[in-house]
């Protein structure tokens, strides 16, 4: 006990919290508090009186979150109490925002409204989360379909590029639209690429960690050990070639690395892996022009060429402006203007809520984020069963690398890319995935703690 | 596996330290220069939003913020084109200027003054309210200024010299600040270009800013300061009087403005010389004292300086390099000698106030929306340029040139005055710069005043600084010892 790395100490430090349904109802309560609190302060800021409107706003996802945490406490006792009501914060601050920006759209007189949606979105997401609980109570039934699941995110990855149904949206092509519903399967996707991955990787840990012949001291993989590697790699080079994305490419391949390196515990995957991520990405940047405009943008945002051009980094350096203007404590909701940010209410939801919120904000909701990361990740660590622990350590990781992506790139740390800000952003697709996450880690939390106690 | 997991559990955590860092660094380290950026429409929307605060005049609010049922929510208005120059405009379109500009973050609630106002706002949702500006500025001396001047062009300055408070500020001619705080860009934006347009450039404060002036002889205070500070000369030092002078290594010939010697005798003092306002004897003067003692003394009075009153005032100059004709021409304030009505003020407060300059402002204070004072200069020393005597000594020819010398339409009756006169040239058609600075009461002086009209007050070259210039000074002077 005397000597505790940080690694440890972490997990050791979160089981300090009590799990259970009861605490997470009294954490929903306030959580609706601070919906209400962020709606109310948008009204008066915005047009200086409170309305009923909020209600709408308020009122459909707070009562799906209590049908959520009556499905968890019905089938899933024991699963997780801070999953649901941080998962639910998030949304719902997403939801104030994008309110936020509907009525600066409104006072300009413009039609793009996306609140409302997001708010039947946000109730379908938790709905469906509530049913993933339902079906999928035992986590070890997944482990029975891995290449069903592989396959499955193929075709999810494929369908962008299909003829009539695909759509290419700020030259990235991640939707498929049929009729006026548009949806993003990639989202869906790292789901079934984490099912497939640990349901693969349990099956396979064996061979994969054997030791390849020494040369001078160093690891010889044979093979073997490479072929699934640089299957994988090219196939994300496949998805950054079709869907001409770079963040989803480094999403599913990062996700694959991680996996395969907690299953075999062979740190040479990791080695190599980046070093092939990074020339890839490199290798692309000068063979694709929409992957290299997104390395100038980055490299360069305030160069005036860069700003200037078509996909160029004025949104980048708008978002940056706005966050700038949040300063510490931030401009306050509804007092700043990320009306002036392009596409403020999906990608760019992170730097309108750093203008408003402030760095306080963002530490606020970086923190957030980092805390479902490491419930999910405590879960991977006290779970028995091994197919269980990776896919609670592939989800919690695809989760946590995804902000970093995403919030890495509206903060010109990465190149910026096509990928949606979880639980915050407009979107459905990115919702209902991300929810299915958050219910996917109750289920294994409580099969954990299931275990345990039998 | 639980080792990788708490490794991948670690990388995740430098991640989002990554993440961290970057943002501190953007919302803390880099906000100046980001919000700084041209591009960057923030900071002119920011201030649209709140209720800026009054500018006020004595008690009178001079400009307010009236709220109106559009987006902009709050309408600038102006009562009077009197203040035009001082107050400045505020356009959503085309930028400020004046007060509305220098005192922007105070006005729009934006200061670090203003924290817990900010607090209070960020809390409870409505805009925060700008602080109020209450001028120094003396209603009925500003008016006595706008009128005196009438419909010439040119700039008056009044302040009073003990506290360096400025008591009269008005530039001719002006515009119309309303015109440009409306809130539809045709309107504003026409108002603003026929303003550009206009060569008689409106917009410009001609009291501290625009090309500056020539001073012409009210330089020669400058000069004269500097000889007896210098130690070298008094009052009684003699120069050959002459009634035509060859300006050193040139074949140009200078005349006095009588075409003249300066009074009878084949000598004349110092003293005889500033009261009558003769040219030669201070082109000698400047030549033998050198051009390095009159700039020291020119930049102790502030020229070369970035004042803020805290409208920005643009540097006099006192050109450097000089051969000997031009330092003789700069001796009663030609060649590329260029000055502001405030600079010749601030010099003639120096002479007013027993050697020292007090730091010119135009605030008193300024006011929170909870009636707190946020600001409120004191009377502050911004030189000591001259000797108590020196003062007093051209205190005294600056009362006989008002009582007998070039500055005789600026006497009072039972008040003495001192005053000095200037008619500068610009170009050898062009009409004369008109000059006049002095103080009153000689013995306890409450006001300054300098006076300046371009174009020779319409009159070509036919117009004087005593003509034209010193009746306006007249005027104001009463004005403030009326108060």
């Amino acid at each position: 006990m005397s000597n505790v790395s940080l690694t440890q100490a972490i997990p050791m430090l979160l089981k300090a919290v009590p799990r259970s349904r009861n605490f997470e109802a009294v954490l929903l309560f306030w959580v609706a508090g601070i919906h209400a609190f962020a709606l109310a302060q948008i009204q008066l800021a915005v047009s200086q009186r409170m309305s009923w409107d909020m209600l709408y706003y308020w009122a459909p996802p707070t009562i799906s979150a209590w049908i959520l945490h009556y499905v968890l406490r019905k089938y899933v006792l024991n699963a997780d109490g801070l999953l649901l009501p941080l998962a639910f914060l998030l949304n719902g601050l997403g939801i104030a925002m994008i309110y936020r920006l509907d009525l600066a759209e409104i006072t300009r007189g413009g039609q793009d409204l996306f609140a409302e949606r997001q708010v039947w979105l946000s109730c379908f997401a938790m709905l469906i989360a509530a049913i993933v609980v339902r079906l999928v109570r035992n986590p070890l039934v997944l482990r029975r379909f891995p290449y069903l699941a592989g396959a499955a995110a193929v075709v999810l990855l494929l369908l962008p590029a299909a003829p009539v149904i695909g759509r290419t949206l700020n030259g990235a092509t991640l939707w498929i639209a049929i009729g006026d519903l548009s949806f993003q399967p990639g989202e869906i996707a790292k789901i079934l690429l984490a099912i497939f991955f640990a349901g693969y990787l349990v099956s396979r840990k064996g061979p994969l960690s054997e030791i390849g012949s020494r040369v001078l001291g160093m690891k010889i993989p044979s093979a073997k050990d490479l072929g699934p590697i640089l299957l994988f790699w090219i196939a994300s080079i496949a998805v950054l070639v079709i869907q001409r994305d770079l963040g989803t490419s480094i999403l599913y391949f990062g996700l694959f690395l991680v996996m395969i390196y907690t299953a075999t515990g062979r740190g040479f995957y990791v080695g190599i892996g980046l070093v092939m991520m990074v020339t890839g990405a490199l290798v692309a940047s000068r063979l694709f022009g929409y992957v290299g405009a997104r390395f100038d943008a980055w490299l360069a945002p305030f160069a005036t060429e860069n700003y200037t051009a078509q996909g160029g980094s004025y949104q980048l350096v708008q978002g940056l402006f706005g966050m700038a203007h949040g300063d510490v404590i931030g401009a306050g909701l509804g007092s700043g203007f990320p009306q002036l940010i392009p596409l403020a209410e999906s990608d760019f939801i992170f730097a309108a809520l750093g203008e408003e919120l402030g760095l306080a904000g963002i530490f606020a909701i970086l923190a957030i984020y980092l805390l479902i990361v490491y419930r999910g990740l405590r879960i991977a660590n006290t779970h028995q069963d091994d197919f269980s622990k990776l896919l609670a350590l592939g989800l919690s990781f695809v989760l946590g690398l995804q902000v970093f992506i995403v919030a890495g790139g509206v903060m010109g740390l990465l190149p910026l890319t096509g990928l949606t800000t979880p639980f915050l952003a407009a979107g459905g697709s990115a919702l209902l995935a991300n929810w299915a996450i958050i219910a996917l880690l109750m289920v294994l939390s409580d099969s954990s703690l299931r275990r345990v106690k039998e | 596996m639980n080792r990788q997991v708490r490794r991948v559990g670690l990388a995740l955590t430098v991640m989002f330290i990554a993440l961290f860092a970057i943002a501190s660094s953007i919302q803390v380290v880099r906000t100046e220069s980001l919000y700084q950026d041209s591009r960057n429409v923030r900071a002119s929307y920011e201030t649209y939003k709140t209720q800026r605060g009054s500018i006020l005049v004595g008690e009178t609010e001079v400009v307010t913020s009236v709220a109106v049922n559009d987006q902009y929510r709050f309408l600038r208005s102006y009562d009077s084109v009197l203040y035009s120059a001082v107050a400045g405009y505020f356009s959503i379109f085309t930028g400020s200027s004046g007060i509305e500009r220098s005192m922007n973050s105070l006005l729009a609630g934006q200061s670090s003054a203003q924290f817990f106002e900010q607090i209070n706002a960020l809390l409870d949702g409505t805009p925060v309210t700008g602080a109020a500006i209450e001028l120094s500025l003396d209603p009925a001396v500003q008016r006595a200024a706008w009128d005196a001047l009438g419909g010439r062009k040119g700039a008056v300055v009044a302040l009073d010299p003990t506290t360096g408070r400025i008591l009269a500020m008005v530039s001719k001619p002006t515009f119309d600040a309303n015109l440009m705080a409306g809130h539809e860009y045709d309107p504003v934006n026409q108002a603003y270009r026929d303003y550009l347009d206009d060569p008689d450039k409106p917009l410009v404060n001609r009291a501290i800013g625009g090309d500056l002036y020539p001073p012409g002889s009210v330089f020669k205070l400058v000069v004269a300061a500097a000889a007896l500070e210098s130690g070298r000369y008094s009052t009684t030092t003699t120069f050959e009087n002459l009634d035509r002078y060859r300006l050193p290594g040139t074949s140009t010939i200078i005349q006095n403005s009588s075409n003249n010697t300066c009074g009878e005798g084949a000598l004349v003092t110092l003293e005889q010389a500033l009261i009558r306002s003769c040219n030669i004897p201070f082109a000698m003067l400047a030549v033998d004292l050198g051009q390095d003692r009159i700039r020291a003394m020119a930049e102790l009075m502030g020229f070369g300086d970035q004042i803020a009153i805290p409208l920005s005032v643009t540097p006099s100059v006192y050109p450097i390099g000089l051969e000997l004709s031009q330092l003789a021409l700069t001796g009663f304030g030609q060649f590329d000698v260029r000055v502001s009505p405030l600079q010749m003020a601030m010099t003639t407060a120096a002479i007013a106030n027993q050697g020292v300059i007090m730091k010119p402002q135009l605030v008193d204070q300024v006011v929170a929306s909870n009636l707190n004072v946020l600001s409120k200069p004191e009377p502050a020393i911004f030189s000591s340029p001259m000797s108590r005597e020196t003062a007093g000594l051209l205190t005294r020819m600056m009362v006989d040139s008002v009582g007998y010398g070039a500055a005789t339409n600026a006497a009072i009756p039972q008040v003495a005055v001192a005053g000095k006169t200037g008619t500068a040239e610009n170009g050898p058609d062009d009409p004369f710069t008109l000059w006049f600075t002095g103080f009153a009461p000689a013995e306890s002086p409450r006001v300054v005043v300098t006076v300046v009209v371009e174009d020779g007050g319409g009159i070509g070259q036919n117009g004087t600084g005593n003509q034209i210039a010193a009746p306006i000074a007249k005027a104001v002077m009463k004005a403030a010892l009326n108060r």
